[in-house]
């Protein structure tokens, strides 16, 4: 009877976490890969306005590739991820090094630099908009200045303006870069560094050979990160040139949610989400799976 | 399983209509001057005994409203009246979500008093399901008239003449043309520019007919040609910019023209100008005769409950009435979806706008718009959109473009 009492106890302990876990798992499971499986058959279905499941095979893959907005979407993509993703790791690499120089103030400039990201890619958007606008910003006030030849009209060429996304981004999220290289930074061992300066290291070499390869699991969060934010992107580019001029700075996320809640083609819009969702999966998995490999 | 969606959605619709005597209508009217407007509508039914619950979705042009009314359609909870645009209230229609109200048009001879081009919008398969609030025509032109006055230009009666005035006013210094760099606002005078280059027949071919030929053919291209002028006049920062800013720009002086809808004309009006006064109103030159239109209508979503099918009635009968749509087209710029009501409350531009409906009714010469989804369905009109703005935006030559035109439809069909 006791024993029996204690199996059960031992057994209750062991499943506790289980039970307690259980439903958020299910919700989870339902919510974000039922939702995924569901995408996946509608791109697939003839759905138009509402979900419909009359299935049409590839069809809309193939009108997916066919559209012009989808090759701009996907080349936007290419240029405002490579960009983004490596000025933003730049830039947060070496802001986190200088502040790392024990420089005075720094508890000042960290929030200062981490504040960005505080603020909604809508709010950015909606400033840098008019910060870049020719007639009212950044342009006009440097011609006020004296400097009459001056010209900054990216955002309004249909060339350029993808890069004043590229700029946005990158000022709003290089902070946040700069806190997790920063804590990176703080978490090596004081006594590696002692001993190579004793050994005659010169401050790059230091950085070079010991510090960078230590920061490894702060560059894969990064790039964890700005990637996926890369990907998702849609609200900066809504709030500050809404894939205009023209049609060039569409990007993906965009795409979806035009073909799939204003132009009536949920079945091309759900093969647009799949696409992206292969996509990520196709840069992250080989990046996890070598950087956990080597872990263990 | 479609049938078994929309099932779905009138049995919920049933049950969730627990008062009676009451409409919920969701809408995207929030500016203070389309508020004003559906106040008179609210005040007639409040008269009634009809109460209102007011579902407004903020977003000039309503995408964000069908937005909500997806979601609330798919959750089984519709509103019962929607104010919507066009080939919407067609794809609701056959969905089978809309309801039927042929007795009270035929009680009150809707046939008779609303122009046929309109008729096909709020009707489907020949069953009335949607009641008209208004006609907005989508090819005017907007013009200072001191600034024409000071440079010495004469109402443009052709083309030449347009393009002659404008070049004037860009060599004086001013911006000739005021335009917003938006895919909607690109098409919006894009629709004129198709309309002037081939009159109705090429319009009915390329916009309505989706005629592969006329799409792509030389007059498509000569189009696309007029809207690289008008490029052309347009100053460098346009992009973007929203198209009451552009009508600001006529108001102040600072532009010549403006090519846009007659809702432009309540920007002028809230500045304390006055029609024929202090601005002028004509037809984009070459479109004479003709009117491209976009319609607001209320559709009626199918309910089951008695009263509610009452009080739905009892809001058509409002919106239909003549000093409904008198008191509300005064204040919105349009003009009424009836022909047969009294002018002499409009403007100068309001009564040309009534005469030009009626006559352009009579000839054959009403065509819905375009650029606001009256000529093709959204996929298809989107498709369009995504072309004329690139074009415009210097992304394809003229030649290009007439076969993007081509491919763009056959894509989205």
């Amino acid at each position: 009877m006791l024993s029996g009492g204690a199996d059960f106890r031992t057994r209750l302990q062991n499943w506790l976490p289980k039970i307690v876990l259980a439903p958020s798992f299910a919700v989870m499971v339902l919510f974000v890969y039922g939702f995924i499986a569901f995408t996946v058959y509608l791109s697939f279905t003839g759905s138009r306005m509402l979900p419909s499941f009359d299935l049409v095979g590839f069809q809309n893959y193939e009108r997916l590739f066919r559209v012009r907005q989808w090759d701009t979407a996907i080349v936007n993509l290419g240029v405002f991820a490579g960009l983004y993703i490596v000025i933003s790791t730049i830039i947060g690499l070496f802001l986190a090094i200088f502040l790392d120089m024990k420089i005075r103030g720094e508890g000042l400039l960290r929030p200062i630099f981490l504040y960005p990201m505080a603020l909604s890619f809508i709010v950015t958007g909606t400033a840098w908009k008019w910060i870049l606008d020719p007639a009212i910003g950044l342009e006009v006030t440097v011609q006020r200045w004296g400097w009459e030849t001056f010209q900054f009209d990216w955002i309004k060429d249909s060339d350029m303006a993808i890069y004043t996304i590229v700029i946005a981004a990158v000022w709003q999220s290089s902070g946040f870069v700069m806190a997790m290289f920063l804590a990176g930074l703080r978490g090596i061992d004081n006594e590696i560094l002692k001993a190579a300066q004793m050994d005659g290291a010169s401050t790059f070499q230091m950085y070079r050979r010991i510090i960078l390869p230590q920061l490894r699991p702060a560059f894969l969060s990064a790039f964890v990160i700005l990637s996926h934010l890369a990907i998702k992107s849609y609200d900066l580019v809504v709030a500050m040139t809404d894939g205009g001029p023209g049609t060039s700075t569409w990007l993906p996320a965009l795409f979806m949610y035009e073909y799939t809640f204003t132009r009536n083609q949920m079945g091309i819009g759900a093969a647009s989400a799949v696409i992206m969702l292969m996509t990520i999966a196709a840069i992250m998995v080989p990046y996890l799976y070598a950087e956990l490999r080597e872990k263990n | 399983m479609k049938k078994l969606y929309t099932g779905a959605a009138v049995v919920a619709l049933s049950t969730s209509a627990v008062m009676a005597q009451e409409v919920e209508v969701l809408h995207w009217w929030t500016s203070g001057g389309e508020a004003a407007a559906l106040n008179v509508l609210r005040e007639d039914l409040a008269g009634n005994g009809i109460g209102w619950t007011d579902m407004p979705v903020a977003g000039g042009g309503g995408s964000d409203a069908m937005t909500v009314l997806r979601a609330r359609v798919t959750a089984g909870d519709a509103p019962t009246a929607v104010q919507m645009l066009g080939f919407s209230i067609q794809d609701w229609a056959a969905e089978g979500a809309l309801a039927n109200l042929d007795a009270l048009a035929e009680e009150q001879n809707w046939n008779e008093v609303v122009p046929e081009a309109l008729q096909a919008f709020s009707t489907y398969d020949g069953h009335w399901v949607a009641a008209p609030v208004n006609v907005h025509s989508t090819n005017w032109v907007w013009a200072n008239t001191a600034l024409m006055e000071e440079l010495g230009i004469e109402q443009p009666e052709t083309w030449e003449d347009f393009v002659a005035a404008m070049q004037t006013a860009q060599d004086a210094g001013y911006t000739a043309l005021a335009h917003g760099g938006q895919a909607w606002q690109d098409a919006t005078i894009f629709d004129s520019m198709v309309m002037g280059v081939g009159g109705p027949e090429f319009y009915q071919a390329s916009m309505i007919d989706l005629d592969a030929d006329a799409l792509g053919g030389e007059l498509m291209v000569e189009a696309f040609d007029r809207m690289n002028t008008l490029r052309g006049f347009v100053d460098d920062n346009f992009s973007g910019r929203d198209w009451n800013l552009a009508s600001a720009m006529v108001i102040n002086g600072e532009a010549l023209f403006q090519i846009m809808g007659d809702w432009a004309k309540g920007e002028f009006v809230n500045a304390g100008q006055t029609a024929g006064e202090e601005f002028q109103c004509f037809r984009v030159p070459g479109t004479e005769g003709t009117v491209t239109f976009n319609s607001d209508q209320f559709a009626m979503f199918g309910v089951e409950d008695e009263g509610d099918q009452a009080s739905q009635l009892a809001m058509a009968t409002a919106v239909m009435s003549p000093e409904f749509q008198i008191a509300f087209n005064v204040v919105k710029g349009s003009a009424p979806a009836r022909t047969d009501i009294d002018a002499s409350s409009f403007d100068a531009c309001g009564q040309a706008a009534m005469a030009d409906l009626a006559a352009a009714g009579e000839s054959g010469g009403l065509f819905g718009s375009m650029a606001h989804g009256h000529a093709n369905p959204p996929s298809i009109q989107n498709a369009m959109y995504d072309v004329i703005t690139a074009h415009f935006n210097g992304e394809y030559d003229s030649a290009t473009a007439a076969e993007e035109m081509v491919t763009a439809v056959e894509l989205n069909q």
